[in-house]
Order: C-alpha cells, then sequence, then structure tokens
C-alpha cells in the first residue's frame, strides 16, 4: 500500500515536472538576436524545431496572421513584413507544411464568406509563394465567417477577424 | 364580428406555450421546451375556425397511442397550424366541448354560429385494420351549414402529425384558394456552443418543428443544408477532416458521398427542381465559380467564369434559368443565366448588395438577403429584378427558403455581439405574421422542401 502509493506519487510528480517544463519552455527562451530571427538549432530548450511553437517563437511580435479591409484580400506593405518573417522561418524549416486559414467578419452572407476566405487566404499563400517558398507546402481552408477570434461586433472586432492565420500542420 | 387580439391570443395560450404580440425581443428558448413567438401585426379580419378534438368510434390503443388522446393531438396541431398561416384564429381543441361520433357530420351548426365561429373543422380517429389508424377530418361553413371539404388517411400510427397537417393544408386550401405548404420539412443548422467555436449540426423536422432529428453528431461543422425534392438526400457542406466539401447524405441509410473529387473547396450546394442535377460553388486558388453536376456523379460543367466571386445559386421551377450571386460588379449583386451558363444577366441595382437568392416554386418572385446599413434584410424581387420589397427588419436577417406554396418565407436572425445567436424565423410574402419558429437549440440555414405526396 505504502509502497504503491509512493510510487503513484513519483509518476505524478514526474508528469507534473515534464508537464511544466513543456508549457513553460517558451516564456523561458533567450531573445533572439537582433535581425538574425533563431537559428532552429534550439534543440534542448523545449521547443521542438518545426513546431508551431517554434514557429510562434519565431515569428515574435509580427505574428501568425495577416489582417485584411473590409471585403478585400490585397495583401499590404504590412501584411507583406509579416509574411516574409514567416518565410524566413519557413525556409529555415524546408520539411514543414502549414495550412493558411481564411477567415472574414459577420458583416457578409455565408456562402460568400467562404468565397472571400479563400480568397484571403490564397493571396497570403501566393505572396509566400513569391519569396520562395514552395507553394505545395501550403494547405488553405477558409472558414468564412464561422470562426471569429473577436467575439464582438465593432469595427474593432471585425477588424481581427479578417484575416489569414499560418497554421503549422507537421513536417 | 371581429375580436378584441389581445382576447384571440389569451386563447391561444392555451395551445401555443408562448405569444409576445409586443416584445421586441424574443425569450430565450429553453432546449426542453420549444418555444414559439410572434412579432409584428396580425390581419385584424382573421377568419374563427372552431376545432373541438377529433372524436372516436371507440377509445383503443394502437401502437400505445390511444384514438381519444390524438384526437385531441391531431386538432392541437391542425389549430397550429392555422393560427401560423396568420390567416385563421382557432377555437379549440382546449376550452371547447368534445364531440360525439356522430357529430361529426351533423355538426351544432348553432352552436359554433354562437361561438362567432365561421368555419369549424369535425373529425374521428378510428382505429383501423392491422394496427392502422383512420383519420378523417371535414370542414364546414356554419352559416350555410354544408360542409367545404373532407379528407380521409389511413396512417401508421407513427405518422399521426402527417394526417393533422395534411388535414390542415385541405382547410387551408378551400378557404384561401392557395396551395398547401404546411405537410412539408425542413432541413437547417442546429447551433450550440460559444460564438467563437460554434457546434453546428445538421437537423430536419417537420414546417412546424415538430419530428426534430438532428442527423450529424456535430464533431464536423456544417452548413448550408439542402432537402432533395424528394426529401430521401440532404446535400450539405461538412468539414469533415479539416476541408470544405459538398456531401450528400442519404437520410434512409445514414450513409454519404461527396458530390464530386476535388482537391479545391466545394460549397453552396443546390438542387435542380427535379433533383438530377446539382449546383456547387468551387474555389480554385482563391477564385470562386459555380458549376453543376449530376446528383449521380461524372463530369461537372462549370457555368461561370468571371474573375469576381460567383456563388450559390437556385433554379427556376422550370428548371431552365439559375439565379446566383456575384461580385464581378464590385460588390456582390444577384444575376440569372440560362442553365448552360449562357445569358448572364444583373437583375439587383441599387440600395446596397444583394445575395443570397432563392427562386419561389412559384416561379414568380426571387426572394434575397439585402446587406447595407451594416444590416441585412430579407426582400423579395422579380425575376426581371422589379418590384423590390423589404419584408424584414433587423439587425441580420439570411437566407431565405420558400414554403413550398411560395406564400411564406424562412430565415434566420442573428443578435449582435460577443453572446449573438441565431434563430429561424418566418414571414408571411406581405411582410406580416412574423414568427420564430422553434427548435431545440439555436438555428440558422433553413431550407424548406415540397410538400410530401
Amino acid at each position: 500500500m505504502t509502497i504503491r502509493k509512493s510510487t503513484a506519487m513519483i509518476a505524478a510528480i514526474t508528469m507534473l515536472a515534464v508537464g511544466a517544463c513543456a508549457k513553460k519552455a517558451p516564456d523561458t527562451l533567450p531573445p533572439a538576436p537582433e535581425g538574425t530571427g533563431d537559428t532552429g538549432n534550439n534543440t534542448g530548450t523545449g521547443v521542438v524545431p518545426g513546431s508551431q511553437e517554434d514557429f510562434l517563437a519565431s515569428v515574435g511580435a509580427m505574428g501568425d496572421r495577416v489582417f485584411f479591409d473590409y471585403d478585400q484580400y490585397n495583401v499590404d506593405a504590412q501584411d507583406q513584413a509579416t509574411l516574409q518573417t514567416q518565410s524566413q522561418w519557413l525556409q529555415r524549416n524546408p520539411a514543414v507544411r502549414v495550412t493558411l486559414e481564411g477567415h472574414a467578419d459577420e458583416r457578409g452572407t455565408r456562402d460568400y464568406n467562404i468565397a472571400l476566405g479563400e480568397r484571403r487566404a490564397n493571396a497570403a499563400k501566393n505572396y509566400l509563394a513569391s519569396l520562395g517558398i514552395d507553394p505545395s507546402r501550403i494547405n488553405v481552408i477558409s472558414y468564412g465567417k464561422e470562426r471569429p477570434a473577436e467575439l464582438g461586433s465593432t469595427e474593432e472586432a471585425y477588424a481581427k477577424n479578417r484575416r489569414a492565420v499560418t497554421v503549422v500542420i507537421g513536417q | 364580428m371581429l375580436r378584441p387580439i389581445t382576447f384571440s391570443l389569451a386563447l391561444l395560450l392555451t395551445t401555443a406555450p408562448v405569444l409576445a404580440q409586443t416584445a421586441p425581443t424574443p425569450p430565450a428558448v429553453t432546449p426542453t421546451e420549444p418555444r414559439e413567438t410572434i412579432e409584428g401585426t396580425l390581419s385584424q379580419d382573421r377568419t374563427v375556425i372552431g376545432i373541438p378534438p377529433l372524436a372516436t368510434a371507440s377509445v383503443q390503443t394502437v401502437a400505445g397511442l390511444r384514438t381519444d388522446s390524438l384526437g385531441r393531438q391531431i386538432a392541437e396541431v391542425i389549430a397550429a397550424d392555422l393560427e401560423r398561416s396568420g390567416l385563421y384564429e382557432p377555437i379549440g381543441p382546449n376550452g371547447v366541448p368534445a364531440i360525439t361520433r356522430a357529430e361529426v357530420q351533423a355538426p351544432r351548426f348553432a352552436e359554433w354560429q354562437a361561438r362567432n365561429a365561421e368555419n369549424v373543422v369535425h373529425g374521428f380517429v378510428d382505429a383501423g385494420s392491422n394496427g392502422s389508424l383512420i383519420v378523417g377530418c371535414y370542414l364546414y361553413d356554419t352559416a350555410l351549414g354544408s360542409e367545404l371539404v373532407r379528407k380521409g388517411f389511413e396512417i401508421q400510427p407513427g405518422d399521426w402529425r402527417r394526417a393533422a397537417h395534411k388535414c390542415a393544408d385541405a382547410i387551408y386550401s378551400r378557404l384561401s384558394g392557395e396551395a398547401p405548404f404546411f405537410d412539408s420539412r425542413v432541413a437547417y443548422i442546429a447551433e450550440s456552443g460559444p460564438k467563437g467555436n460554434r457546434i453546428k449540426r445538421l437537423a430536419i423536422m417537420d414546417s412546424d418543428g415538430g419530428n426534430h432529428r438532428f442527423i450529424t453528431n456535430g464533431q464536423a461543422l456544417a452548413i448550408s443544408p439542402r432537402f432533395s425534392p424528394d426529401y430521401k438526400k440532404i446535400v450539405y457542406v461538412s468539414y469533415l477532416n479539416n476541408r470544405v466539401r459538398v456531401f450528400i447524405y442519404d437520410v434512409a441509410s445514414g450513409s454519404q458521398k461527396l458530390v464530386t473529387e476535388s482537391a479545391n473547396a466545394t460549397f453552396a450546394p443546390r438542387w435542380s427542381p427535379d433533383g438530377t442535377q446539382i449546383l456547387y460553388s468551387m474555389a480554385v486558388n482563391g477564385n470562386t465559380d459555380i458549376y453543376r453536376i449530376s446528383a449521380n456523379g461524372g463530369t461537372p460543367v462549370r457555368l461561370t467564369n468571371t474573375p469576381g466571386i460567383d456563388v450559390g445559386g437556385s433554379f427556376s421551377p422550370d428548371g431552365r434559368k439559375i439565379v446566383f450571386e456575384s461580385d464581378r460588379s464590385g460588390g456582390q449583386q444577384v444575376y440569372t443565366m440560362n442553365i448552360d451558363g449562357s445569358n448572364q444577366q444583373r437583375i439587383s441595382f441599387g440600395g446596397g448588395r444583394a445575395a443570397t437568392p432563392e427562386w419561389s416554386p412559384r416561379g414568380d418572385l426571387i426572394a434575397f438577403t439585402r446587406m447595407g446599413g451594416g444590416e441585412f434584410r430579407i426582400g423579395v424581387m422579380t425575376p426581371s429584378g422589379s418590384g423590390v420589397r423589404m419584408l424584414t427588419n433587423s439587425w441580420q436577417d439570411e437566407a431565405p427558403t420558400w414554403s413550398p406554396n411560395g406564400r411564406v418565407i424562412q430565415f434566420f436572425r442573428t443578435s449582435p455581439g460577443r453572446e449573438g445567436k441565431s434563430s429561424l424565423w418566418q414571414v408571411d410574402l406581405t411582410g406580416v405574421n412574423m414568427r420564430r419558429l422553434p427548435t431545440p437549440q439555436d438555428g440558422s440555414d433553413p431550407s424548406w422542401g415540397p410538400v410530401l405526396p
């Protein structure tokens, strides 16, 4: 009884430690050197190279998404900067595949918004391709207005919902 | 003689759970107790119809159902159907005297006249042979003392609601001169969960919300269903395996298959009136066009060919034309074309954007969603784009679908904000008699099918 209990506790403690380690790792990453981004040689920090976590840590404040104007799908200068940052990570991780999720705000009808999300995701995909990323690595899906990131019905919320989000799906 | 509207509604409280005549916001729908609400104005000259419980020759239990209890339930469904049409003011079955089996064909006309009933519905439920039920219903004119219409059905006990709808249809058609529509079904999307991660399930029900059934379990997003004209199949979009694809679901077997094999997203499916063809939209490298394919598969035919978004579509009832939406002119507008894609013409002009066109089963009108000033409203116009009339005025009313007789339009209404929800509504072609449909959860994307044979 005592032995069993202590074994169980050790197992629990180990699991907690592993869990805590994996979760906290991104927060304890040293800041990447200015201008170079991380090198991808970050094994040992808890972040798996080529993972979604690695991607998010790498793109940092530039973020995993680009935003669009109402009923528009053009990639503007700010979007280009974001996608350039993403493309650097994609070039360092050539085996990684990603999905570009296209979204619309709720001020469009359902079917049209799926078509609009397709336009936005493809616009982002095409820009990444123009930077040398093999388009066959990029999957596209439109959620239309089905999955808003911001739930309010305000201009601020709409602006954040008109987006194309890059998501790592594996190697 | 006219009765005050408040009095007639108070009477109806016995059959309809909630009637909010003036409340701008419908009360919350609880999952266990579907409710119905009315807003807008009811016609002030509704015909009063007496509807006592259907009689029975002898009380028998068939498949666990008592014939006398069924007589009351069938009368309740008939009364609810007629009331929902907005044209009639039923009295009964609660609060009126029961009738004898012999009375069914010999009504006490004077007594019903004394209740101000211009018409009276009598009927019976008797046990038939081999576990069936015989349901009969009669419509009388109380002033003339004459029979106007009668219907009789031998049914399986589980189909008793259909018998009630058929009776209501016969009464409605005889009195209004319009084609029937109660005995029909609706496919829609049941919604639950938080706004940012809605669970959306394919569901079906009778036109009054009865016989509700969930089809999909909600693991994959389901949107935009359409019943096939024979009700045997439902075409819809599923996000199964994180792809956007059109499936044909077989109601009897529960199996489903892809409309077409493609690496591209396919969505916005619609049946042709004869059920042999399916329209769908497909996005290729971000450009969406409309395609037509045999319901049995084969090679799709591309119907549109512009750089813009061409999406959706609805066949004219004769199957010769298609109305669809396109943003080729800048914003979404409504266009018509022949079924081979030729002769594409814009028909909607002025006053914002126009989307989700649906051709009336009568062929005379096209219902659509008008977008402007931050709001969506339901409107109708002729197939040439003239005679635009707006029927609703709310924050977001979207995606009209026609009753089989082209007299009523269902749509879904979304409320704004973080707790925004969707619900199913219907409104008369005249813009009055606005009602919320009872559904166990929130609802969107209604698709109304034809009258059952």
